[in-house]
Formats: C-alpha cells, sequence, structure tokens
C-alpha cells in the first residue's frame, strides 16, 4: 500500500499521520511537497493537519487553490481514496470536494482534548476496522470545526449513508456536552458520494500507541490499508 | 556623515545611556555618536542586552556537568542525552510587551524562544510557559488571561510545536505587571550544533526571514525635530507575530543545517539586526560590514538607526560558507522566505554600516561588548518572618478547607489554559499537562524527555535564599516524580527595579540559594534570561525566579503519573513532615495571612527522598507519584484522586501535629507514592534512611478522612474545574 501525504507551506501534521501509516504498513509514506511537479502514483493520497498557508484567509482556503489540488482532484475522480484530516478536512470542504464548511467552534477557541466518536457507518474502505455504532476515544486538535451545511446536504449525508463519525458521550449517546463543537448533527467527519474521499476534524493518527494516550484510531489504519492491499 | 555632534548626554540619557555610559561610548568611538552609532549602544548596554546589574551575579551559578554541551552565553543551553542526541532549552520572558497588547506579546514571546532553539540546529518538539497575572478581581486580568493564553496557542498550535506544560499564578503584585515567560525545547544530533560566532574574514552574511518594518523601534521618535530626520509615526513598540512565517523560517533552517553551508547563525531577537550582528562579531573577535540598502525592508525610507533597531519577527542572520550562497538561495526559495545576501565578515574587528553609499556607523566591536558597563548594585538583605505556631491555628473542618483550597486560584485547574494549546501534535506526547511533569518521546526506541516550569514567588518574598532554593528543589522534585533524572535548568529571572537596594537584595538572595540547590542536586543552569524593572508606580512585583527544568527517562514506559490506578494499592508518603505553615497557601487562602517563612528546605534530605522515589519507579514498583508542594498533603492526594476518579480512605492522621498543620503545611521533600507492595517501599525506604509510611489504601469513589465527613471525588473535581472557565465566563 502506497500512501502520499501532500505537505503544504503550514501543513504541520504530517509526520503524526506519517507515523500512525508506518506503524501499520511497516514503511514510510511518501511526503510530496505541494509544488513538486510530478505526484508518484499512490493507493492513498493524505491531506494532513495543520495551517496551510497560516490558515490566513479562511481556514484551507488558500491551500484549496494550490495547483497540486487539481491533482488531487482529478486522482480522486479516479477512485484513488483521499483522507484529510483536521486542516486537510477544511481544504476539501473548501475546494468543493466534500460539501459544507467548518466554522469556528461553538466557544471561539482552539480545543485540544480527548471526544467520543461513533463511528457511523462501517461499511467504507475507511471505516471497515470498526463495528458500526462502536464508540471510539480520541483527540481533537482546531479552532475552526465546527460543521456546517444546509439541510438539505444534511438530510442527504445522512439519508446516503455519507456521515463517517458523530461527537458523542462516553456511552456513545448524542448529547450537547459530547458536541463539543456545536457542529451540525454531531457531526466530525463526513464521505463524498463515493465514499473513497474521508474529511475528519479528529486526530486518529495520535491515537494508535498505548505510550501515547490511546489505540483507538489504529483499527482505523489497519482497516484502511487492508482494504487497500 | 560623522554628523553625530548634535548627540548630547541629554539625548542619550533619553535612550537610556547615564553621562558614564555616555561618555564610555564618546571614548571607544574617539568622538560623539551619531544618531545610528548611540542607539547600537544603547541598545547593547541596555539591561536587557548586557545583563549588567545581574551579571556578576549570575556568574556565581553552577552552568557545568558531565552532561552540558553549551551553558550560557549561546542562544540556548545544549545538553547531551546520549545515542548521540541533545536537548537544547531556553526560557524567555516578554513581560511588558504582553501586558501592552497581550496577544501579540504572548504570541512573540514564543516565537522569539522557538528561533532561539533552532537557531542551534534543534527541532522545537516543546513549548511550556509561566504565566503570572494580577488578581482576579482586578478589571484587567481576565482580559490579559484571554489574550496571553489565545496568543500563546495561536503562535504555537500554527508552527506544529506543542504546547505541553506551564503554571499560572495570581497575585495583585502583578496587577500592573504581568509575567510570561515561554520556555522552548529542542531535539538536535550532539555534534550537529550551530553556534552564533563569526569566523572567515569575507564570509557572506546572509538575511533570511520577515522583511524589517519600523515595528518595534523603542525611542525612535525621539529623533524627530531635534534631528530633522523623517523617523515617522510613533509605532506601537510591540512586534506583530507571523506564526507561519516562523514556521517556514524553522523548516528552511533545519533543511539548510542538514548540510555544511551554515558557519554560524544568530536569530534577530531584541535590539534586532544590532545585537545579532554584534554578538557574531564580537564572539568571533572580527568585523562586519553590513550593507543596510540591500536589507529586505517592508516599507520605504527607513533610516540606518530604524533597520539596526527594528524587531520585526522572524527574521535570521547567518555567515555561510563561500560557494554555498546558491544551495543556500534554493532551500530558501522552496520555502518562498526573503533573503539577501547583506554584507561580510571582516578582520577590521568592526560593525561598518552603509547606506545610500555612505557610512552609517562605524563601531569597534571588542570594546563594545567587552567594555559593557556592569554593576554592583547595592543590596540589602530583608529580615526574616518569625515562625509561626501551629498549635496557633484555628481549628477549622479540613474537607471544607481543602474545597475551598481545591477551587482557589492558584490551585483551581489550569484546564482551561491548556486545552487552547495543541500539546498533542508532533505525536510524542506520553504525559500531557496537568501532572508534575510532561513527558515527551525523543526516541522511536522510548527514550523521553520530562519537562516542567516551576515557581512559588511568595516564598522567595518572604525568604530569597530559601525561595531560591525552594524553586530548583521543587523543579527537581518535579521531574523525579514522574520517575526522570533531573539534567539541567534554564533560569528566568524576574525581578523588579535593581536599582533598588530591596529588590537587589531579593536578586541576590534567590542567586545563592537557586546556587545552592543547584550544586547539591547536580543541576547546572545551562541557558537562562533577566527580567529586570518588573514594576508599575513604585510597586514591584513578587520575585520570580522561574525555573524550566529538564529530565531525562531511559523508557518513557517506565513513567508514571499522578492518577490512582488500582483500587486496593496502599500509598505511602515519602519525606518527613512537620507542619510547617508559614507561607502556605493554607494561610494564605483560609486565614488571609502571608505570615510566616517559607519550608526550610533541606537539600540533603531532597536528594536522598527524590533518589529513593526515582529507584522506586525505576523498580517498576510505583503506579503513581505525586509530589507535595501548595497545599501540601491534603490537597496532593485529592489531585492524585481526582486525576484518575478513583478515592483514598486516609489513615487517622499522627496526633503529635495539630490537624491542618499536619494536612496542608508545606514541607519540603516530601511525595506521595501509590504501590500494590507496600512492604518492600516501606523497607527499602527504612534501609535508605528516608522517612516513608502508608497513609492511606485506593479505594472507592470519595476521599475519606477519619474523624470528617467524606467527600466525593465528583464533588472535589467540580469545585476543582469550575474556577478558571466560570472566572473567564464571567463579563
Amino acid at each position: 500500500m502506497r500512501a502520499v501525504i501532500v505537505v503544504f507551506p503550514g501543513s504541520n501534521r504530517e509526520r503524526d499521520v506519517c507515523a500512525a501509516l508506518a506503524l501499520v504498513t511497516g514503511h514510510e509514506p511518501i511526503r510530496v511537497w505541494h509544488r513538486d511537479a510530478a505526484m508518484p502514483e499512490s493507493d492513498l493520497i493524505v491531506l494532513p493537519g495543520g495551517f496551510a498557508y497560516g490558515d490566513y484567509l479562511r481556514c484551507g482556503a488558500m491551500a484549496a487553490h494550490s495547483p497540486v489540488m487539481q491533482e488531487v482532484r482529478d486522482r480522486a475522480a479516479r477512485g484513488i481514496p483521499v483522507l484529510g484530516i483536521c486542516n486537510g478536512f477544511q481544504i476539501l470542504a473548501e475546494a468543493g470536494m466534500l460539501p459544507g464548511a467548518l466554522l469556528p467552534n461553538r466557544s471561539l477557541r482552539f480545543t485540544c482534548r480527548d471526544v467520543h466518536l461513533r463511528v457511523e457507518n462501517n461499511q467504507t474502505i475507511f471505516t471497515c476496522g470498526y463495528e458500526a455504532g462502536q464508540t471510539i476515544r480520541v483527540p481533537v486538535a482546531h479552532h475552526d470545526g465546527n460543521y456546517t451545511a444546509d439541510p438539505d446536504t444534511l438530510d442527504r449525508l445522512e439519508d446516503r449513508g455519507l456521515v463517517a463519525f458523530r461527537y458523542c458521550g462516553p456511552d456513545g449517546a448524542l448529547s450537547e456536552a459530547g458536541n463539543f463543537n456545536g457542529s451540525a448533527r454531531a457531526i466530525a467527519g463526513i464521505f463524498d458520494n463515493s465514499r473513497t474521499v474521508l474529511g475528519l476534524m479528529p486526530h486518529l493518527e495520535n491515537v494508535v500507541d498505548p505510550l501515547l494516550g490511546g489505540t483507538d484510531g489504529r483499527a482505523f489504519f489497519e482497516g484502511l490499508v487492508g482494504a487497500l492491499q | 556623515m560623522r554628523g553625530g555632534s548634535n548627540v548630547t548626554p541629554s539625548f542619550a540619557a533619553e535612550h537610556g545611556l547615564t553621562e558614564e555610559e555616555f561618555e564610555r561610548a564618546v571614548s571607544i568611538l574617539g568622538h560623539t555618536p551619531n544618531l545610528t552609532e548611540l542607539g547600537i549602544f544603547a541598545a547593547m548596554w541596555s539591561e536587557h542586552c548586557s545583563y549588567k546589574s545581574s551579571k556578576i551575579w549570575l556568574k556565581t551559578l553552577p552552568t557545568t556537568g558531565p552532561r552540558v554541551i553549551c551553558g550560557p552565553g549561546e542562544n540556548a543551553g545544549v545538553v547531551d542525552i546520549g545515542d548521540g542526541d541533545a536537548v537544547v532549552f531556553k526560557i524567555e520572558s516578554h513581560n511588558h510587551p504582553s501586558f501592552i497588547e497581550p496577544y501579540q506579546g504572548a504570541a512573540t514571546g514564543v516565537g522569539g524562544i522557538l528561533r532561539d532553539v533552532f537557531t542551534m540546529g534543534a527541532r522545537p518538539i516543546a513549548i511550556l510557559d509561566s504565566l503570572h497575572f494580577g488578581s482576579p478581581d482586578h478589571p484587567r486580568t481576565r482580559h490579559l488571561v484571554a489574550g496571553v493564553v489565545s496568543g500563546i496557542g495561536g503562535y504555537g498550535n500554527c508552527v506544529g510545536v506543542p504546547t505541553v506544560g506551564g503554571e499560572c499564578g495570581f497575585d495583585p503584585s502583578y496587577d500592573g505587571n504581568i509575567l510570561v515567560n515561554a520556555m522552548c525545547v529542542g531535539l538536535a544530533r550532539a555534534d550537529r550544533i550551530f553556534y552564533s560566532a563569526a569566523a572567515g574574514p569575507g564570509n557572506p552574511v546572509i538575511y533570511v526571514g520577515a522583511k524589517t518594518g519600523r515595528d518595534g523601534i523603542h525611542g525612535a521618535t525621539m529623533a524627530s525635530a531635534e534631528f530633522g530626520s523623517d523617523a515617522g509615526e510613533k509605532r506601537p513598540t510591540v512586534q506583530v507575530g507571523d506564526p507561519f512565517t516562523e514556521k517556514l523560517l524553522i523548516e528552511a533552517c533545519l533543511e539548510l543545517m542538514e548540510g555544511d553551508a551554515i558557519v554560524a547563525i544568530q536569530d534577530m531577537g531584541a535590539a534586532g539586526l544590532t545585537s545579532s550582528a554584534v554578538e557574531m562579531a564580537g564572539k568571533g573577535g572580527l568585523g562586519i560590514e553590513l550593507d543596510l540598502d540591500r536589507v529586505p525592508l517592508r516599507e520605504t525610507g527607513m533610516s540606518a538607526y530604524e533597520i539596526m533597531l527594528s524587531e520585526s519577527q522572524e527574521r535570521m542572520l547567518m555567515i555561510l560558507r563561500p560557494g554555498s550562497e546558491a544551495d543556500a538561495g534554493r532551500i530558501f526559495e522552496k520555502w518562498e522566505l526573503d533573503f539577501a545576501q547583506i554584507g561580510r565578515v571582516t578582520e577590521t574587528g568592526r560593525l561598518v554600516l552603509r547606506i545610500d553609499g555612505k557610512i552609517a556607523a562605524d563601531i569597534p566591536v571588542g570594546p563594545l561588548v567587552g567594555e559593557a558597563p556592569v554593576y554592583r548594585r547595592p543590596w540589602r538583605r530583608r529580615d526574616t518572618a518569625p515562625g509561626i505556631d501551629p498549635r496557633a491555628l484555628t481549628p477549622r473542618d479540613p474537607i471544607r478547607c481543602l474545597e475551598r483550597l481545591l477551587a482557589s486560584p492558584p490551585l483551581a485547574s489550569k484546564r482551561w489554559i491548556w486545552e487552547q494549546y495543541d500539546h498533542l501534535v508532533m505525536g510524542n506526547t506520553v504525559k500531557r499537562p496537568g501532572g508534575d511533569a510532561a513527558v515527551i518521546r525523543v526516541s522511536p526506541g522510548g527514550k523521553a524527555l520530562a519537562l516542567a516550569t516551576d515557581c512559588t514567588p511568595r516564598y522567595v518574598r518572604a525568604d530569597p535564599r530559601r525561595g531560591g532554593a525552594q524553586v530548583v528543589a521543587e523543579s527537581w522534585r518535579n521531574l523525579t516524580a514522574v520517575g526522570a533524572e533531573p539534567l539541567a535548568l534554564t533560569d528566568n529571572m524576574n525581578f523588579g527595579n535593581p536599582e533598588r537596594p530591596d529588590i537587589m537584595g531579593e536578586f541576590v538572595g534567590a542567586v545563592e540559594g537557586m546556587r545552592e540547590a543547584c550544586l547539591a542536586l547536580d543541576y547546572p543552569i545551562v541557558s537562562g534570561n533577566v527580567s529586570l524593572y518588573n514594576e508599575t508606580s513604585g510597586n514591584a512585583i513578587l520575585p520570580t525566579p522561574v525555573i524550566g527544568g529538564v529530565g531525562l527517562l531511559a523508557d518513557a514506559r517506565h513513567a508514571v503519573d499522578l492518577a490512582l490506578k488500582r483500587d486496593g494499592d496502599a500509598v505511602i508518603l515519602v519525606g518527613a513532615t512537620d507542619g510547617h505553615v508559614g507561607c502556605s497557601l493554607y494561610l494564605r487562602e483560609i486565614e488571609e495571612s502571608e505570615a510566616g517563612p517559607p519550608p526550610p528546605v533541606d537539600l540533603a534530605a531532597e536528594r536522598q527522598n527524590g533518589d529513593f522515589v526515582r529507584g522506586q519507579i525505576r523498580a517498576g514498583r510505583v503506579a503513581a507519584c505525586h509530589d507535595l508542594s501548595d497545599g501540601g498533603f491534603l490537597v496532593a492526594v485529592a489531585e492524585m484522586a481526582m486525576a484518575s476518579g478513583r478515592g483514598i480512605l486516609l489513615a487517622p492522621p499522627p496526633g503529635v501535629l495539630p490537624q491542618n498543620a499536619y494536612l496542608f503545611g508545606e514541607d519540603q521533600a516530601r511525595y506521595l507514592v501509590e504501590t500494590s507492595d507496600p512492604e518492600t517501599v516501606v523497607a527499602a525506604a527504612g534501609a535508605a534512611g528516608v522517612p516513608a509510611r502508608v497513609i492511606g489504601v485506593v479505594g472507592g469513589v470519595a476521599l475519606t478522612l477519619p474523624g470528617s465527613d467524606a467527600i466525593s471525588v465528583g464533588a472535589l473535581k467540580a469545585a476543582n474545574e469550575a474556577w478558571l472557565p466560570g472566572y473567564m465566563a464571567r463579563a
């Protein structure tokens, strides 16, 4: 399984996702600088977390117009899976590859803490390592993760099983407190129509090692790598 | 061009030079300085750059050790951590800017300390802070807390370096002068450390990073009518940070450092291009010529004075090996950074600046650096406060007192702060904020560093020497409590006006105490920062020597934290309890008294007890550990319970001391240790001559003290967690 990690100026969690993929696959993914002439062929493209271009205009807005994104879009259209984590999700939304937008958190503060997620659809290459409805504990670290979309889009996401994860309480139940950033319908991650593009705010890549506070992200990468092999 | 003749002593005084200092500058130059030269002397001889009031005392501090690769004097200290790795770290203050503009002041404080670390060839891997705000009742405090915390987070989160620990205190003495200290820790190869000494006459001097603007020029507008200069409108003296550029600068510098292009490198911090060029030339015993027309500028019409004294952020100066300019240029272009060759190294030993083809300044660097003023300021020791008889304490219900203490500003949970910091990015955070020390993995094999910042200013005020020893001991203890071997520390000396003998006495006493503790604990100081004149309207801050400690763990899997782990385990108190209540939080928060001396610091006991605890952790007998500090025994017990949600049944207090002196006294050199094998631990303590006894058993969901009501851990936690978010939410 070959993974390519696209690094923008200001990306800062590329090492974290590289480490998680390396742990599961046994080899380092390829890091591609956003201006590199040719992106190597791969089985997976990852847009990592960070603050691409400082997020100065709007989170993900400038990276979404980086030339490399046309290549990402073309490959996604060919069925190459694309995973956008945190800033990567924001970029996919700004690029129009996923619907909706990510607004500032309800608290208006950057928040780094563990949250609980409910796996809403495990019938995808990304989530097949989990049980449907499983509750997992993973960290978030973002200022703009408050997912929003118009009601029709939200209905469509739900009707078609395109909601990947929702914020929930430790028992898996949806609650005001569990949905810490105020996301519409507690959405933490969504698929595109083909379910081969996933954007999510939480950092599954930071919980793959018991030493570092949890292993609930490991099944995600194991499932994904298994599906792509 | 030598037209500086109208610079007068009184004008120099406005730049902060005394008459004597001005005369010395004139004698070094052989003529009256022009404005640019005056600005350079004033900046280099400022307290901030010259350490003129503190130098003779700082020299007495222990700075060497078998692991120390580089002590104070460079951008950061460097300590060997084995396997060819080195840890590079320093703490620095950004107090005054943060009070004026809390977000940018704090943000640029983080930016500056990051640059100090990556300048030496280290990848920054952790940030810590130490924050001291005024009284929560002061009208500005809430605004300052909000701004400083979001500024630190805003910068650190964006550059992608985790902020993993720190401390936050409140005291009315900081009402007009908050403290914002930031520490950065980096990781380098021990044989790939980069220094600042210029070398190789003829070598190119390269500027890279953000463009230079008029921000941060102190006193630039003084040069107005009198000099007919075009210094322009008055600008805020607080710089604006750009963490995105910093991130690019980190990556570009580290990429360039993989090769052999760099001869010397220095970031442009305080006094900008002036101090970086002068320090590089001074350390190398060489000269530097700069062509200021080549400096990348953000605005037009900047004078030599403004260019040299601008404190625009995210800029570096480097000296390259000849012929490597093109390679360096390719890397800077990749990272979309401005760069320019702005000068060269010379053999003249002089700093020569040219602008518009004319010489703007010509200063011999040796005397500028070597003849900088050094003062032995008068100082006075304060009388120590009489002791407090614990039997005189009013009897009070200990559980009610505990609840109040846990909800008090000094002890209330600081989660509201550290949840705004990305403490997980880089994927190596083994022990997160909220414990005695953060633990960060530094190798795939599991080698790890323990990191903490500490200070107990009220102790230092009451007895500077004892307080100085205590802060070093507490830092050492916090690292020990997670199982680490303390390696070395960095200090940030925050004090009032050193020209006042009582303030200078606080400084001298604190240094004495720190020295004693560093020697006794083999815990050298490898870098640091001094921030003086922290006072407003004659009211000085509490003396605040902040210690940033770094410890080493061979294997992060053996690190422990303070959360109770298993029902049925015993909890052992290590160290002697004498019921010292002087200067305690109990006295301050419950009795509203700040009387008495701080607790005695027995450095031999610190060493013995700490070495014992670390040994037990390494032997695998310790499930959880916590050092005793603010609030004493019962607060520490409660913190261990709150961290896990597990309860504890305490043994009855020994009858020899009044109950609350035993429960809340702040005797030093103590730890709480959870173990499933109390017999072995107590026996080992006995053999080592360390006081230790079982004080409770883990279980249930309540903290139960015989003779008092039990209280649920949930209720304690609610009290502890509620204060800061509630305070910040109040309009």
